[in-house]
């Protein structure tokens, strides 16, 4: 018997695709952000809500991940921005080739940013790399304050947590305080933006997070071209 | 969820590594799991031996090594294993560690015998 040792990452083969998307980002000054969260956490308001504030002519693009419809892209599109949906067929998550495969037809070179919304699943979508710059990882008031404990891949995986339908606060037993804590333990001095896409609170601190990630990724493109 | 997605690259890979060693057969496969890849090594393995199940690679034993989330402090440059979520060093108390283990998916070991022993077609008891 002889052991042969592999020394390779299971996922090689989607990590090399993901490399070579984010080498082109970068080539093409795209700044990718992948938004992850349980199914109706509000990733798809968080978008319209953002793709409705940001200028006419701003360079941005959506891509949507659902196992089926094109009920999101449907509703991103009113926006007058690309916007393509991925229907999975079945598949938990997103992975790079399926974003290989759907940025095929549009020019890098015409954007500036580009979101990525996963297929709602807190658990699978961590293990996937998509070539993006950053993970947005998005946890609502309804779902348990320690979420952040229960699935920590994805919270230590993300940059940004945004803490969204605030709005329902008066409602719900959400304990805002340890949803942070809790998050922090998991991803030490992780960020966290507090949002209800309803009424439009705290929708000014998450883009102007928006605003300083794509000022530093400028900044970076401009500084190795 | 997405084990079965995981189970089907560990046997690309097993495949692909046994065009490298003709007149060998693979007995057992050796991956390192994360503990903070929210990989669930029950649910891997049960989706590992549906896939093998009639094909040539029936036979075919996963291991599974199961990491803990290690940290080092940049400080003292501690080692520790984090429990609870606990980053902080043990040593010298700072938050100033970075996670060194723990988040890996990877494929450790094939090992391989060749066609004609004693074992062919029997499950490796390892």
């Amino acid at each position: 018997m002889d052991r042969v040792p592999l020394e390779r990452k299971v996922l090689s083969e989607n990590d090399r695709i993901a490399a070579g998307l984010r080498a082109r980002f970068q080539d093409h000054g795209v700044l990718c952000l992948n938004i992850i969260s349980s199914p109706g956490s509000g990733k798809t308001s968080l978008l319209e809500r953002t793709l409705e504030s940001l200028p006419k002519h701003d360079r941005v693009a959506v891509l949507t991940g659902d196992i089926q419809t094109e009920n999101d892209a449907d509703r991103l599109k009113r926006f007058h921005f690309p916007v393509k949906q991925i229907t999975t067929g079945g598949t938990c998550h997103l992975d790079a080739r399926m974003i290989e495969r759907h940025l095929e037809d549009w020019k890098l070179e015409d954007l500036d940013l580009l979101f990525i919304e996963n297929v709602g699943n807190l658990v699978c979508p961590s293990s996937y790399d998509l070539g993006e710059a950053a993970k947005v990882v998005v946890l609502s008031v309804t779902e348990g304050e320690d979420k952040p404990l229960k699935y920590p891949s994805i919270f230590f995986k993300s940059d940004l947590m945004v803490l969204n339908k605030i709005d329902l606060l008066p409602y719900v037993p959400f304990d805002m305080t340890a949803a942070a804590e809790n998050a922090r333990k998991v991803h030490p001095g992780m960020e966290i933006v507090k949002t209800s896409c309803l009424t439009g609170n705290g929708l000014h601190e998450w883009m102007m997070w928006l605003e300083e990630r794509r000022r530093a990724h400028k900044a970076v493109v401009e500084a190795v071209g | 969820m997405h084990e079965m997605g995981i189970a089907n690259s560990v046997l690309e890979a097993v495949r692909t590594e046994m065009g490298l060693h003709p007149g060998m057969y693979p007995c057992k496969v050796g991956v390192r799991l994360g503990e903070m890849e929210a990989i669930d090594p029950e649910a891997l393995r049960f989706c590992f031996e549906a896939m093998i199940q009639e094909t040539d690679l029936a036979s075919l034993e996963l291991g599974i090594e199961v990491c803990p989330r290690r940290h080092r402090c940049q400080v003292c440059e501690r080692e520790f294993i984090v429990r609870d979520y606990d980053c902080s060093c043990p040593q010298c108390s700072s938050l100033a560690t970075l996670c060194i283990s723990g988040n890996q998916l990877e494929l450790a070991y094939l090992e391989v015998e060749e066609y004609g022993s004693s074992t062919v077609g029997a499950k490796s008891t390892q």
